[in-house]
């Protein structure tokens, strides 16, 4: 029987503790995983020693890019892409083949410039809405390279406003560079977004 | 609540702004066909295992659908009878061989029994039993599913699934029977898009053939340049460009297309895509469906005139390319779509990719076409929310269609039947809701 006067009830008690028993939830199940299953792996990047020049060769390019799209200077955006390259915003990170794979965007220089065409249209209706993004791009990482071809890895926080709404987007680039004259051109740039699959609210015209 | 006047609401040509803008009609349309209705859960495939679960709202109820231990499928309310904490915590996932609630721990079978309440004991004199249903999940109140697609309603009264579905389940025998084991697969991502506006607008636009080529003018135009270039230079041009293409033909190419409208909403427009190239793909794989089916059924399967299938109030589907795209209404001028595609179970690589870059440039985020859809329908929804009119005109080709046993046939492809037939079918579930002694 508990006591039954608050002076007395509050005078007696016991001390709760963790070590001996099993706790509450393991005992009704002792095997059940409350977070479903595990998270999918995710990509760490691993740098290797490259010289300061090449290094900020590299992050000139990534912020002329960003420079680029937040201009909307969508002719010269694809001018940075080698004539066979692809821009890739795969649906999860654990995707790895552009062409075989459900994408947000899997597009080749032909079919950048059809959606370049698209949003230059002066019949593009939904072009109308007065919009405009803000990237910033940081924490480089170069991961490989030869005197033709790097390896590069960076990650992006892009704000959108469109109307009177602003949206907020980020993620990885990981950039497949090939040397081009004195420059770099992008052969793949792959873009894994954080919020890639959450629900979108209207959807992505251009690219991030 | 005001009454609802519904002869002001519906009419055969037309229909009152309000029923796309009102929250009391909204609600009405929840509680009265979307948790009355046979609603789209999800595919098997997406819960291969014991223990896998999918949550989606039915209406306003939130449900997870589950694989039980004797491999059903069960559909149940994401709720613990306890203190009601939703119990799965994701989209997806596998919950193993029940459900724990992450509250005070009560635990369920997969098929929703409780399984062990802690301290039970606390129960006893009390006039809580653990054999009581109340104690457990509850299951959906009827749960079916037809060629692996599974379907719930949480009302025990209405139609069968294969009834409610009619002509319409052709959706589901089209996509199906493009696989030579006549089966589909789930591919496991599910793009999610909000519309800022009424559920509505997306079915009526589905099958609505006027606007593609003005909505869609710029896209069209644009893949047409590309697609044309690459035929002058290469004689040929990749069957993606010609699916953005088409979306600008011309307006008496699209008025020659039919619409098929059937009870309850559905309807199919009808419009061959140009899925039967001769590449050496294209051929290996019509051979796989003749030999699968014989050569007469198998030249029924690959020549069906199929573009869309509906199924109303909130499923579209593109059989021919695997597509589905299925509508979550979550306020008057707020909708979710889920959209997935399948793969052709048995079929070569080259046919799955086909239909995959569909999905990549129309049905994706980052779609060229859909973004102008939901431009529209977002400046629908404010002018309908607006007093500078009252009623929504579809008298276009109105006593113009063919009516058959209850089929209407479009004589044009332009003709609003499509809207005419979809609201004939929510002026029944109203009505039905309004005067509960009416027949839906």
């Amino acid at each position: 029987m508990q006591p039954q006067e608050v002076k007395e009830a509050l005078g007696t008690g016991v001390v709760i503790e963790a070590i001996q028993s099993m706790s509450g939830a393991e005992s009704i199940a002792p095997d059940h995983m409350g977070r479903g299953r595990l998270p999918s792996q995710g990509y760490i990047p691993k740098a290797i020693a490259v010289d300061a020049g090449l290094r900020r060769q590299v992050e000139e390019l990534l912020f002329h890019q960003a420079a680029l799209l937040d201009n909307k200077a969508w002719g010269e955006w694809t001018e940075l892409f080698t004539e066979d390259g692809v821009y890739w915003m795969p649906s999860t990170p654990l995707q790895t083949d552009w062409r075989r794979e459900p994408s947000i965007f899997a597009e080749d220089r032909l079919l950048m410039e059809v959606r370049m065409g698209r949003l230059l249209h002066p019949n593009a209706w939904s072009q109308a809405a007065q919009w405009g993004t803000n990237h910033i791009v940081g924490n480089t990482v170069i991961e490989a390279a030869t005197p033709t071809t790097l390896e590069v890895y960076s990650r992006f926080q892009m704000m959108e406003m469109r109307r009177d709404q602003v949206r907020h987007f980020g993620g990885s680039y990981r950039h497949s560079l090939v040397k081009q004259g004195d420059g770099w051109k992008i052969k793949l740039q792959r873009v894994d977004m954080t919020n890639g699959q959450a629900a979108y609210d209207y959807v992505i015209q251009a690219w991030v | 609540m005001q009454p609802i006047d519904l002869a002001n609401l519906v009419q055969p040509d037309r229909v009152h702004k309000s029923v796309y803008t009102d929250q009391a009609l909204f609600d009405l349309e929840m509680e009265h066909i979307f948790e009355k209705a046979w609603v789209y859960c999800g595919h098997e495939s997406q819960v291969k295992e014991v223990g896998d679960y999918f949550t989606m709202q039915i209406g306003r109820q939130p449900m997870v659908m589950v694989r039980d231990v004797d491999r059903s499928v069960r559909v149940l309310y994401n709720r613990c009878p306890h203190r009601g904490v939703e119990l799965c915590g994701n989209q997806s996932g596998n919950t193993g061989k029940g459900f724990v609630c992450s509250y005070h721990a009560w635990s369920f079978h997969l098929n929703g029994k409780v399984k062990a309440i802690p301290l039970v004991k606390g129960y006893d004199g009390t006039r809580m039993h653990t054999d009581d249903a109340d104690c457990s999940m509850v299951p959906a109140a009827r749960v079916d599913s037809y060629r692996g697609f599974v379907f719930a309603s949480l009302s025990k009264e209405g139609p069968s699934l294969i009834d409610f579905l009619g002509e319409a389940k052709i959706a589901f025998d089209d996509m199906c029977d493009r696989s030579p084991v006549g089966e589909v697969e789930a591919v496991p991502v599910c793009h999610r898009v909000v519309q800022h506006s009424n559920w509505k607008f997306f079915m009526e636009n589905q099958l609505d053939a006027l606007h593609p080529s003005v909505t869609h003018q710029s896209t069209g135009v644009s893949a047409r340049r590309v697609e044309q270039r690459l035929k002058q230079d290469k004689g040929s041009a990749p069957l993606f460009f010609h699916y953005l293409s088409t979306f600008a033909s011309s307006f008496d190419q699209w008025d020659s297309v039919q619409t098929v409208n059937f009870k309850y909403g559905h309807g199919i427009l009808k419009a061959y895509m140009g899925l039967r190239p001769t590449d050496p793909d294209t051929v290996a794989y019509e051979a796989l469906i003749k030999q699968a089916y014989g050569e007469e059924k198998g030249e029924e399967y690959l020549s069906r005139s199929i573009h869309h299938v509906l199924i109303y109030p909130y499923l579209s589907v593109q059989s021919p390319l695997q597509q589905l795209r299925c509508l979550r209404p979550m306020a008057p001028n707020k909708t979710l779509s889920e959209i997935w595609h399948f793969r052709l179970k048995g079929v070569p690589e080259a046919i799955y990719e086909r239909s995959l870059w569909y999905f990549n440039l129309v049905n994706s985020p980052a779609t060229m076409i859909n973004a102008d859809d939901l431009e529209n329908w977002t400046k629908g929804q404010l002018g309908l929310e607006s007093k500078g009119g009252e009623w929504v005109s579809f008298h276009r080709n109105y006593g113009g269609d063919t009516e058959k046993d209850g089929v209407f046939y479009s004589n044009n492809g332009t003709s609003e039947v499509v809207m005419r037939n979809q609201f004939k079918a929510w002026e029944s579930y109203i009505r039905a809701a309004i005067q509960p002694t009416a027949k839906a």
